[in-house]
């Protein structure tokens, strides 16, 4: 533990590997350690959600795999495949907000990785109809993201996401900011769309319910510089659906991944 | 995957509306009308008082012509004053069209670059504080008179276009900047696809003003020019005007530029509000 494991990223690929953090911390420019050290693995197509209190580092160990920042230390290794597909892009990422441009079409938004990528536009629009269909927003191609709500603009940042068909879904706590109707249709979706597609998912939310629900594994974080707590296997038969919610079975996970969560807040005031 | 039901964009809203909601539209539409007809009602009393002093108190027009006179002369000295009138249009039409390119290309360039930003950043701010119709006297020592007027309208204008692409350009959501690098976006890409139009509402902002200004750098060249011919503009005719006691034709052109002025800045909104009214909060209606 002490040695980050120098794994190289086919070795990541061959041991069934869709991310694998060895001792990474993340220390900011302003001195605030907010990550770490922090050690985490996810097997490829497995759906794991990382839940801990406000500012335990959730966030930003999602960033550092997706590479939007660098790690201070340690190793972050993530499979890619080989060979990459044209305009392909192994990890989607979806924000706290949907993150879309206001300036333009449902469509276009959604073409923007495609675009970036240089595909060509044909080839493109094939995808971009997939993708647009898939999270049910066909009849809103043309649409702003304004004339829009809250949980069809997350809609539009899913199709965002996947219409690079990625092999690894990062989502950064998508759905905290909608209503609770709208976060259960849009759980039920995201679970339907993964048993399809089998994509590597990690979640970032602070719901232990939304956690619960989704996940096959849940690991708690410690607070800040966030750790790596426990982990709670959910082994619930699939498909999950409304009856899930409302089980037994639910409510004992959540007890139990609630109580595992009683550590990261001890010591914090207003808890 | 589709068994949600989602209810069509132009449905009507499912709960009732607040009961004020009715009595808002023509609320709202006489609001409009009496903005419009109480400036019209001060404008013609103004005119009216205006006249009636004139004539009850036997005023030469070389002290004050009445509007009847300013407009008699409007259309009398029309061949001289629309001739001005195109030159000084003209003028301010390449000035502004210098201040927006060189406005929005000095931003762009800072933007990509710190170390030209840090090095000349300064040297447009001097420019900007120092007074026109200070540099306006210089210039035309240096340069040719037509450039030089050029020059003026352009020093006045760039400043606003380049402070507020700046704005523009540093005020892209981070999140979205970050996914255009997820994606590996080119440098120019982002500025392409990012940059520039997250930074158009503040571009066009910049415009407008930059619009006015130009306008007010030509004429301050062209009094500060004084020189006659047939490339003279309406700031010339004004100065001249006053030096021949011509008062008539001094209201008459100013009035021209005044009007000159208002289109100029209605047209740069109304490209505005096309622009930006399917996504920008400034252009949408208050029901939105």
């Amino acid at each position: 533990m002490a040695e980050p494991a120098a794994l190289s990223e086919m070795e990541v690929g061959a041991a069934g590997l869709a991310v694998s953090l060895r001792g990474v911390t993340k220390v900011y420019d302003s001195g605030v350690s907010a990550l770490g050290p922090f050690d985490l693995d996810v097997r490829k197509g497995e759906f794991v959600s990382l839940l801990g209190p406000s500012g335990c580092g959730k966030s930003t160990a999602l960033r550092l795999i997706a590479g939007l920042n660098a790690p201070t230390s340690g190793t972050v290794l993530v499979s890619r495949p080989t060979p990459p597909v044209s305009g392909g892009h192994s990890i989607g990422f979806v924000f706290q907000e949907p993150t879309l441009m206001p300036w333009t079409s449902v469509r276009e938004n959604v073409r923007l990785p495609l675009k970036l990528a240089h595909v060509p536009a044909a080839q493109a629009d094939v995808r971009i109809d997939e993708a647009l269909a898939q999270m049910g927003l066909a009849e809103f191609a043309g649409a702003y993201p304004r004339e829009l709500s809250g949980g069809m603009k997350m809609r539009v940042s899913l199709a965002r996401a996947l219409v690079t068909d990625p092999d690894i879904l990062l989502m950064d706590e998508p759905f905290a900011a909608l209503d609770e109707i709208t976060r259960f249709r849009l759980n039920n979706d995201l679970l339907a769309l993964w048993r399809d597609l089998r994509k590597t998912v990690i979640f970032v939310t602070h719901s232990v319910f939304e956690s619960v629900y989704l996940s096959q594994r849940v690991v708690v974080m410690t607070s800040r510089p966030g750790r790596f707590g426990t982990e709670i296997r959910v082994d619930v038969p699939e498909p999950r659906g409304e009856e899930f919610r409302t089980s037994a079975d639910y409510a004992g996970y959540c007890r139990t991944v609630s109580n595992a969560l009683v550590p990261s807040y001890a010591g914090q005031p207003g808890s | 995957m589709n068994s949600l039901q989602v209810p069509p964009l132009n449905a009507p809203p499912l709960q009732a509306p607040p009961l004020s909601a009715g009595q808002a539209t023509p609320d709202s539409r006489a609001l409009r009308l009496v903005r419009i007809l109480l400036p019209s009602v001060v404008l013609m009393v103004g005119i009216a008082a205006w006249e009636l002093v004139v004539r009850l108190y036997d005023i030469p027009p070389y002290v004050l012509p009445g509007p009847s006179a300013v407009f008699r002369t409007l259309v009398g000295d029309w061949p001289v004053l629309s001739q001005s009138l195109l030159t000084t249009l003209l003028t301010t039409l390449e000035g502004f069209a210098a201040a927006a390119l060189g406005g929005i290309g000095l931003a762009l360039l800072f933007n990509q670059s710190k170390w030209l930003e840090y090095s000349l950043f300064p040297y447009a701010v001097i420019l900007q504080v120092t007074p026109v119709i200070a540099i306006a006297p210089l210039l035309l020592i240096y340069l040719p008179q037509q450039t030089a007027v050029i020059v003026c309208a352009w020093i006045v204008g760039f400043f606003p276009v380049l402070s507020n692409t700046t704005l523009g350009l540093n005020s892209v959501d981070r999140n979205l900047a970050g996914l255009f690098r997820l994606y590996g976006a080119s440098r120019l890409q982002t500025l392409l696809y990012l940059k520039l139009p997250a930074a158009l509402p503040f571009i066009l902002g910049g415009l407008r003003i930059a619009g006015g200004l130009s306008l007010i750098g030509a004429v301050v060249a062209e009094i500060a020019a004084g020189s006659a011919g047939a490339g003279s503009g309406l700031a010339y005719r004004i100065a001249e005007s006053g030096y021949r006691l011509n008062i008539p034709r001094m209201f008459a052109a100013l009035l021209l530029l005044s009007a000159a002025g208002i289109v100029i800045y209605g047209l740069l909104a109304l490209t505005s509000h096309l622009v930006l009214r399917r996504w920008h909060e400034s252009a949408l209606g208050k029901e939105n």
